[in-house]
């Protein structure tokens, strides 16, 4: 059956404004405020990390403190004062545990909140969940399925000692340490995340998902993703999260490198529904993530998807570096800003190997005084033969004083290649409104219907549990954007 | 059913129905037919409460309730209904998902619980093979390429599947061809029930040999300036507006 189908009755329950606005009360382990070397040290310390992983970081952090902050994107904020956060918390019971009964209480609580079935959906579901809470991982399901498949899933923090050479090899191999000012900063200052793992021809027996929540007030998060699919495999991991509601804005710089290999095919899917800064625009997350897929091997394939309706301001283009010959990259993203929300996003394709595809599908939804802009570059390289790319880029606007910005960057070095590139803007209609509540639709539910429509492209990319999770949102975010 | 009295209505500022009196009955079919302009549609977004359509003298009461403060969705649910003239397409949302949508946020409005998927669909199914709308065509985005008279059908199908106690249909005839024409109004007549009242706007007097009216109007800029019964679809028929007019003035 369709999740599209289900839309009517996943926003019809939905009441609350930002259901999410809540904070555990639970102890936390807080580092002062302040960066310098010794906090890179003392994470590095919490974390029983190897020598080679402190000077990795401790380089990443003396690049860090030569760079400057980047301001070409289309957003604007107060500026960040970097030495009035603190850059690591974790709860204070710091368990190792067996099994979800031994999880302290409150968070199965606030999972639960949350709608994060970890007790038994999740199983029923067959999804392996590796819950971070704020920074450390403190449940992992699936694991001897997984490990019986050879499929590493684990924190990231585990990997660095478990499995060092791996993590030697392949972290910043894709995002280099000194990539952009805020993937530098991660570099310093990453507090845990996930790593997987599938080996050669292995095709992962389950979805991955991990949630992310931020808890602990002026926290600034720092997650760090590494994904490596061997020769022939396959992996789908999906990455959703809330915030509780919070007056202070909360950065946070996550990193995500993907690396597919020959024939191997990643699929990333995001549902982010951080909290956005209420109706005048104070508060919310300010989220300036880098993400970035490599297919590395002839014939593999990185697929992103996501659906971005939280957070004050959002700087975030997930990428694909078409390196192996026949490699595919795909950007399918919803992006929806409301009340005074800006979003800058899209993605970057990259060709450089011969006969690489690239699909974009993108659709920015822009509502009350949000702005929001599509940023995205085709960049086609001289060795690239015969590279395609086909971008499609949709607005949608929603009354009278948002704003849609589309800024394509096409850079063809190859004279073989053929890149397309559609874009339309559009209102809802006043009439497709009466038609939906001259039929028993209530406004918000109408709207919710209607930009559920326009994005339904996006939202078919997305695993089942998530598309259904990914409209509940769709419609939340948008309530109070007509009337 | 429902009683409409001296009913002046404004759109951009602009008056378009000019004291318009109107009673239906339960269990009673009107017709009402009028030349281009002269406000049907006006009237029948009216009834709908359509945002920009201000009520600006009168008064529209509906089973002894008064209309004009109520919203759009809360009359629908109400059980007043309206096949439109111009039916609009909604890109990506399938016409099964909008039916099962609106039956529940119906249904829910009147404290009365959900359908599942399941039932919904058994219920559409059945309505749908009367009106011989192809279950294809219930997958595919709500009116988006349908033909004018697929969009007609749909609209029907709707009214069947709500069951509605005023339904409006306005020029649902025009566009359809004679086959489906037949289908509408067996389907129309197949409704009337003593609890049900229906207004019929059209422009020929051929839907009314089908759907046979217990009272015709004729409206002109904005008023009703004719009554009659079923012979007067045939007099207009006959005559034309132009004279009708003249011989009421
Ligand atoms: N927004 C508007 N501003 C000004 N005039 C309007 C507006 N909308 C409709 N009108 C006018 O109101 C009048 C009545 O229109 P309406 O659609 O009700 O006519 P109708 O009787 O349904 O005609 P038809 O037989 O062509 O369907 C027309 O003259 C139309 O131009
Ligand atoms: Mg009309």
């Amino acid at each position: 059956m369709s999740a599209i189908r289900e839309t009517a009755d996943q926003v019809a329950t939905l009441g609350e404004k930002y259901k999410y606005g809540f904070v555990t009360d639970i102890e936390m382990e807080v580092t002062p405020k302040g960066l310098n070397e010794d906090v890179v040290r003392l994470i590095s310390g919490k974390k029983n990390e190897p020598e080679w992983m402190l000077e990795w970081r401790l380089g990443a952090f003396r690049r860090w403190k030569e760079m400057t902050e980047p301001s070409w994107a289309r957003v604007h904020y107060p500026k960040i004062d970097y030495q009035n956060s603190s850059y690591y918390a974790a709860p204070k019971a710091n368990p190792k545990l067996e099994s979800l009964d031994e999880v302290d209480p409150k968070l199965l609580e606030t999972y639960a909140k949350l709608g994060i079935p970890l007790h038994e959906q999740k199983l029923l579901a067959g999804v392996a969940v590796d819950a971070v809470f704020d920074s450390v991982s403190v449940a992992t399901t699936f694991k001897k399925k997984l490990g019986e498949a050879g499929v590493i899933f684990c924190p990231i923090s585990e990997a660095i000692r478990e499995h060092p050479e791996l993590v030697k090899k392949y972290l910043g191999s894709v995002v280099p340490v000194s990539d952009n000012f805020f993937a530098t900063l991660n570099s310093a200052v990453f507090s845990d995340g996930s790593f997987v793992y599938v080996p050669k021809g292995v095709r992962c027996p389950m979805e991955l998902s991990t949630y992310f929540r931020i808890n602990a007030s002026e926290t600034g998060q720092f997650e760090r993703t590494l994904i490596i699919a061997e020769e022939g495999a396959y992996v789908s991991y999906l990455e959703g999260c809330t915030a509780p509601m919070r007056d202070e804005n909360q950065l946070h710089a996550a990193v995500v490198e993907l690396v597919a290999l020959d024939g191997a095919e990643i699929k990333y899917s995001t549902v982010q529904n951080w909290y956005p800064g209420n109706e005048e625009g104070v508060g919310g997350i300010f989220n300036f993530v880098t993400k970035r897929g490599d297919c590395r091997g002839r014939d593999s394939k990185i697929s992103w998807t996501q659906v971005e309706t939280g957070s004050a301001i959002t700087w975030k283009y997930p990428s694909c570096i078409l390196r192996g010959d026949n490699s595919v990259g795909e950007f399918y993203s919803i992006a929806i800003a409301n009340n005074y929300q800006q979003a800058d996003t899209g993605t970057k394709m990259i060709h450089l190997g011969r006969n690489t595809r690239s699909r974009i599908v993108s659709k920015g939804i822009s509502a009350g005084h949000a702005q929001n802009t599509y940023r995205g570059l085709v960049s086609v390289h001289p060795k690239a033969e015969n590279a395609r790319n086909h971008t499609q880029c949709d607005s949608l606007l929603i009354g009278k004083s948002c704003g849609a910005h589309t800024v394509p960057y096409i850079e063809s070095r190859n004279p073989s290649a053929r890149i397309e590139h559609e874009a339309t803007t559009s209102k809802i209609a006043e009439d497709q409104l009466f038609y939906c509540t001259s039929r028993g639709i209530n406004q918000e539910e109408a709207v919710a219907l209607i930009v559920n429509g326009f994005c339904k492209e996006v939202l078919q990319q997305l695993p089942m549990e998530f598309a259904v999770e990914a409209q509940k949102l769709v419609g939340i975010s948008l309530e109070g954007s007509v009337g | 059913m429902l009683e409409i009295k001296d009913l002046h209505v404004s759109v951009g500022g602009k008056e378009i129905l000019k004291g318009l009196n109107l009673s239906i009955g339960a269990g009673e079919v009107h017709a009402i037919m009028g030349p281009n302009g002269s406000g049907k549609s006006t009237l029948s977004y009216t009834l709908a409460g359509r945002v920009g359509y201000d009520v600006t003298g009168g008064s529209i009461i509906y089973k002894g309730e008064d209309l004009t403060a109520l919203p759009t969705d809360a009359r629908a649910a109400k059980g007043i209904f309206l096949a439109m003239q111009y039916p609009v397409e909604i890109p990506g949302v399938t016409t099964i998902n909008f039916f099962k949508t609106a039956l529940n946020s119906q249904r829910r409005a009147r404290g009365e619980s959900d359908l599942d998927a399941v039932s919904v669909l058994r219920l559409v199914r059945g309505k749908a093979a009367a009106l011989k709308v192809p279950e294809e065509m219930l997958k595919r985005a709500l009116n988006v390429g349908f033909s004018g008279g697929e969009k007609k059908r749909l609209e029907i199908l709707q009214m069947a599947l709500f069951e509605p106690s005023l339904a409006i249909l306005d020029e649902t005839d025009s566009g359809l061809d004679i086959d489906a024409l037949k289908l509408v109004a067996d389907g129309v007549n197949a409704l009337r029930a003593p609890d049900r009242a229906m207004l019929v706007i059209t422009h020929y007097q051929r839907l009314l040999n089908y759907i046979v009216p217990d009272r015709v109007h004729v409206l002109s800029a904005g008023r009703i300036i004719k009554d009659g019964g079923k012979e007067l679809a045939h007099e207009l028929e006959a005559k034309g507006y132009e004279q009708i007019i003249k011989d009421a003035a």
